[in-house]
């Protein structure tokens, strides 16, 4: 038999403000614990919240960015419930009337297919403080400082079938949010992260099964694992006659498994209602298109102007615009090595220093390439003064410090080999050495051709400009 | 000295016939002596008191003393006071020192204001007869063994016993009018929004709104000047400019339309109570006002549409008690579950506790339409009703109280009936209306209340009304035998 | 309008308020008195009616985003039951 999996995912994004949603608190991470937790974060009796207005333009932001219905009129609602790191007992939110309605996110996938995937809603929240979980005393310390940092939950339909389908859709909403400015995306330091909402069902069946909520996943590998341990699980219980339990459940990123968080489970009745200490939230028409013209370009549209511009192919395109460092810096590089070598510095950026990138677990920001110092070593292959092979040899010792493109060039004599004579004669020694190979490719073996290159270039160290070796072999042999 | 009002006060003081060390002195003296029988100051601050009169003293002399620089008042112990305990009435707060000032704590700071001390009050606000304060009730003055009424009864108890010139007080469905009535003193309820609620801690924060209490409406309005305006950290602070709320103390009434709700003339009033309010009403038309009688025809039900939206709001704003991060933790909680349960269970008295849970159940899943969003929209109705009334009076009257100060313990046993102590004022703090209640005559030598209800905004018509009665009666210069 | 024992358990628990065994009639008979009191509004017609949350027909101020309040942790902690190394202390929490 076979199944098909549902997920929706409920994405938090902090949202990058400088004080809280509510009070006038810092929101700067990894302060000492609960020096950033003013009164009216640590819900003091007497205190009131005022809402940031960089908050709802943020939120508008992203409802703008997905093509979605901004409220006109937005409702702040309590949700109750009592835990140590939710300081008032309830947690302000938005219920019945959030402030993004509708939208919606294209995602790709490797093979190439878009797929839509609808955005039922997103609304403003504040964040919980931390539990901290270490032994005071068999006692769990609280800090507050997250508590009251602005959240855009953004809540997807359940329009994703499979754990890759899910992970192309947060990481698209990932970039999106840092396109807009709107969140870091750290997600080491929870600044992004979601609540994967996990059915299946018989394929060919409308009706929904039973989901469970994974809770709190702060990475895109966690997410993809969760989901397929929890698909798994369910597939079992449900083959093994038994019934999924709709509830809460926690990724051990260590077991590679999904548990049941009991202690959440009871209670579940927040009652929600609507917070008599804020009034309604009205964004008019001015407001949105405010917004509106603070929009940068989107990661679609600058994939299509990637793609018209600089003639890169969908794939290449989409990859160079997957984040906003990514695709400036392609450009600042392009601008410097000429757009006429747009495929080229696609390569590169890509692969030598995506790879370099990876290999060290480093962001594109705080790449010791800069953009400038790439484009001048592209210049060079450009103006044949060294091969792209030796280029290669060259960005790594760029990598590692060793100084410009230039600077490596001339310390490690790299320069490129363009005097015929002086290749003519590698050549001839080349050919007096190797009588043998000669009377061979003489006699009809074409291949050795590419011996007498690998000769000529090993001689050279490489130098040698390919392109004349090629022609200069051809005429001797 | 302490039979002079606040505006006497200030003219005293200006006058150089008193300085405000002298009356604060004689204050805290009458306190000292005479609050015992009235348990009416859950904490008196005499030493920052006579600090602050020095301060105000030196002000004076300096040549920078505003209107009542140097009167000393008390606070309700609902409003923040730093460094001061602000218990609320309870025993989960009764280890709270406040870190912060409420506004209203503030601007009468910043007015020059000596606070005598904290007063006591219902626990956390809810009653209506002070009996549910965790320091035991307050007295009545005007008679020991009956309730002042709540839950601001130690504000209306100091003012009426001459043990503070004024007094600030909270409203959520009658709580500064109710004892104000009961006690013959003067107090005013708001326009919701219009005093800052920053530091007041909430009840049920869409109904709660501060106000003054005092012997006469002049008074009351010289402290409304101080406590009302804009507040940016309160989102429901109106933002509107200052006004002098005295600037209505010598308009006529003459020609005035007053409307007299039938529903607040039937039956359940004492009868001594009808019979001030038809002196009063006569009083009116002696001066020339015109009565009219008005149709609220969803009054009745604002006892109802309260008992769900209070306690629901109340259900939320409680749940930070907790012993976690201030207030009452019970000893050696065996885990998280036993720390909230006994913190809390332990923290509160049985009232808080029936309207927590009146208003959890209201909210729970599968009651919220029926009790939450049929009582707002029954309060949708209530707010209509005055919207029509007020295209036809500018002012409405009735009593403030179905009758005058009942015993102690007289109703501790039956919630519904002392909840219905507040069938005239209710209705007010649902539409944000602003009301006042002022001292108009006695019944079997208790005081009787008179409530005057206006339209938005319109507290300095409403405080010129009461004005222009007190200044041809005698009721609100009387004192209770003992505190004279 | 008449609340159980066990209704009365159930709420208390949500509430997070320990009630005594022996208080808990008393409880279940005032709040049902009050749930009683409360339903008089069944019989109103609200078909149509707009729920009022709020008394203001206004609607949310915002705030600059600036940070403006400093640390006064101490000061607030003074309060505080149990605290180590600048933290709240409660019960273990078991996730």
């Amino acid at each position: 038999m076979e199944w098909e999996t549902v997920i929706g995912l409920e994405i938090h994004a902090q949202l990058s403000t400088r004080s809280k949603i509510f009070s006038g608190a810092s929101t700067a991470y990894g302060a000492e614990p609960n020096t950033q937790a003013c009164a009216v974060d640590l819900g003091l009796p007497g205190v009131l919240p005022v809402l940031n207005e960089k908050a709802v333009a943020m939120a508008v932001k992203l409802g703008l960015a997905i093509d979605a219905q901004i409220t006109p009129r937005s409702v702040f609602a309590r949700k109750n419930y009592f835990y140590p790191d939710l300081p008032k007992g309830y947690q302000i939110s938005q219920y019945e009337l959030p402030v993004v309605g509708r939208g919606h996110l294209d995602i790709e996938l490797d093979d190439g297919e878009t797929r839509t995937i609808g955005v039922t809603r997103a609304h403003l929240e504040e964040d919980a403080g931390k539990s901290l979980h270490e032994d005071f005393h068999g006692m769990t310390g609280i800090d507050l400082n997250r508590a009251g940092t602005p959240l855009l939950e953004i809540v997807s339909e359940p329009d994703m079938r499979s754990s890759r389908e899910a992970v192309a859709y947060m990481k698209k909403m990932h970039s999106l949010v840092r396109y807009l400015g709107i969140c870091d995306g750290n997600m080491q330091e929870g600044s992004f992260r979601c609540d994967a909402n996990v059915s299946v069902r018989r394929k060919g069946t409308e009706k929904f099964g039973t989901r469970t909520e994974i809770k709190n996943l702060n990475s895109f590998r966690f997410l993809e694992k969760a989901i397929e341990f929890e698909v798994e699980r369910q597939i079992d219980v449900l083959e093994g006659g038994g019934a999924v339990v709709q509830e809460t459940r926690l990724f051990d990123p260590d077991k590679g498994e999904t548990r049941s968080m009991r202690s959440k489970e009871e209670a579940n009745d927040y009652r929600y209602f609507p917070d008599p200490d804020l009034l309604p939230l009205d964004i008019d028409s001015t407001f949105i298109e405010q917004v509106r013209a603070s929009l940068p370009e989107l990661p679609d549209e600058k994939k299509q102007r990637f793609m018209n511009h600089y003639g890169l192919s969908a794939y290449d395109a989409s990859t160079l615009t997957s984040s906003r460092e990514m695709a400036d810096y392609f450009e600042a590089v392009v601008e410097q090595a000429g757009s006429g070598q747009a495929k080229m510095v696609a390569n590169w950026v890509m692969g030598e220093l995506s790879g370099a990138l990876n290999r060290e677990g480093r962001e594109i920001g705080d790449s010791p390439v800069s953009a400038r110092a790439l484009g001048a070593l592209l210049a060079r292959i450009q103006d044949n003064t060294i091969s792209g092979k030796i280029a290669k040899e060259v960005f790594e010792a760029m990598w590692a410090g060793e100084g410009d493109a230039d600077m490596v060039i001339e310390a490690k004599g790299l320069k490129q080999i363009t005097d015929t004579g002086a290749i003519e004669q590698v050549i001839d020694q080349v050919i007096a050495d190797n009588p043998k190979q000669l009377e061979q490719y003489r006699s009809g073996k074409d291949k050795l051709f590419g011996f007498f290159v690998g000769q000529v270039m090993k001689q050279t160290g490489g130098k040698a400009n390919p392109a004349q070796v090629n022609e200069l072999l051809k005429k001797k042999l | 000295m302490h039979e002079k009002s606040i505006a006497e006060l200030a003219a005293a003081l200006k006058e150089g016939e008193v300085s405000s060390v002298e009356l604060t002195a004689h204050y805290l003296r009458r306190i000292e002596t005479l609050d015992d029988a009235l348990n009416a100051y859950v904490t008196v601050t005499g030493e920052q008191a006579m600090e602050a009169a020095r301060a105000a003293d030196e002000a004076r002399a300096q040549g920078h003393a505003g209107p009542l620089t140097g009167v000393p008042i008390a606070h309700k112990d609902i409003f923040c006071t730093e460094g001061t305990r602000t218990s609320c009435g309870s025993k989960m707060l009764d280890n709270f020192i406040a870190p912060y000032d409420a506004t209203v704590v503030a601007r009468f700071k910043a007015a020059g204001c000596p606070i005598l001390g904290k007063t006591n009050m219902d626990e956390f606000a809810m009653g209506s007869s002070n009996e549910t304060s965790y320091y035991g009730p307050v007295k009545n003055p005007w008679d020991t063994e009956r309730v002042p009424g709540g839950s601001s009864g130690g504000s209306a108890a100091v003012v009426a016993g001459r043990l503070a010139p004024g007094a600030t007080g909270t409203d959520t469905g009658g709580s500064i009018r109710q004892p104000a009535a009961l006690n013959g003193v003067t107090g005013i309820k708001p326009t919701y929004g219009r005093v800052s609620r920053w530091g007041m801690i909430a009840f049920a924060s869409s109904l709660d709104q501060g106000g003054p209490m005092a012997r006469t409406a002049e008074d009351c309005a010289l402290m409304l000047n101080v406590m009302a305006g804009f507040d940016h950290r309160d989102s429901t602070s109106i933002q509107r400019p200052d006004e002098d709320f005295t600037r209505h103390m010598n308009t006529p009434v003459k020609g005035l339309r007053i409307g007299l709700p039938k529903q607040f003339f039937g039956e359940g009033m004492d009868a001594g109570v009808a019979r001030v309010v038809d002196e009063a009403i006569a009083h009116y038309k002696g001066l020339g006002a015109e009565f009219v009688e008005v149709d609220l025809p969803h009054s009745d039900l604002s006892v109802a549409a309260y008992y769900v939206v209070a306690p629901a709001e109340c259900s939320s704003n409680l749940a930070r008690f907790d012993g976690v991060r201030y207030g009452y933790r019970c000893e050696d909680p065996k885990d998280l579950l036993d720390l909230y349960m006994r913190s809390r269970g332990e923290g509160f008295g049985p009232e808080v506790k029936r309207r927590i849970m009146v208003g959890t159940y209201a909210l729970s899943a599968g009651y919220f339409d029926a009790y939450y969003l049929k009582a707002q929209k029954i309060r949708r109705l209530i707010a209509e009703d005055f919207a029509s009334a007020f295209k036809e009076v500018d002012v409405i009257l009735g009593p403030t109280a179905p009758s005058t100060a009942f015993r102690l313990g007289e109703k501790t046993n039956d919630p519904v009936t002392m909840y219905l102590s507040d069938i005239y004022t209710i209705a007010v703090n649902l539409a944000g209306l602003p009301a006042l209640s002022l001292p108009a005559g006695f019944s079997d030598g208790l005081p009787v209340g008179l409530q005057l209800i206006g339209n938005y905004f319109d507290e300095a018509r409403l405080l010129g009304v009461a004005h222009q009665y007190q200044v041809g009666t005698e009721w609100c210069g009387m004192a209770p035998g003992g505190f004279v | 309008m008449s609340l159980s024992l066990d209704e009365v358990r159930k709420i208390a628990h949500l509430a997070r308020l320990s009630v005594q065994e022996e208080d808990l009639q008393g409880y279940a008979r005032n709040l049902s008195d009050i749930l009683g009191l409360v339903q008089q509004m069944d019989g109103v017609d609200t078909r149509g009616v707009t729920p009022m949350a709020h008394p203001l027909d206004a609607s949310q101020r915002l705030r600059v985003d600036e940070p403006t309040e400093t640390d006064q942790r101490d000061h607030f902690q003074a309060n505080a039951p149990a605290v180590e190394s600048g933290l709240y202390l409660v019960p273990k929490v078991i996730e």
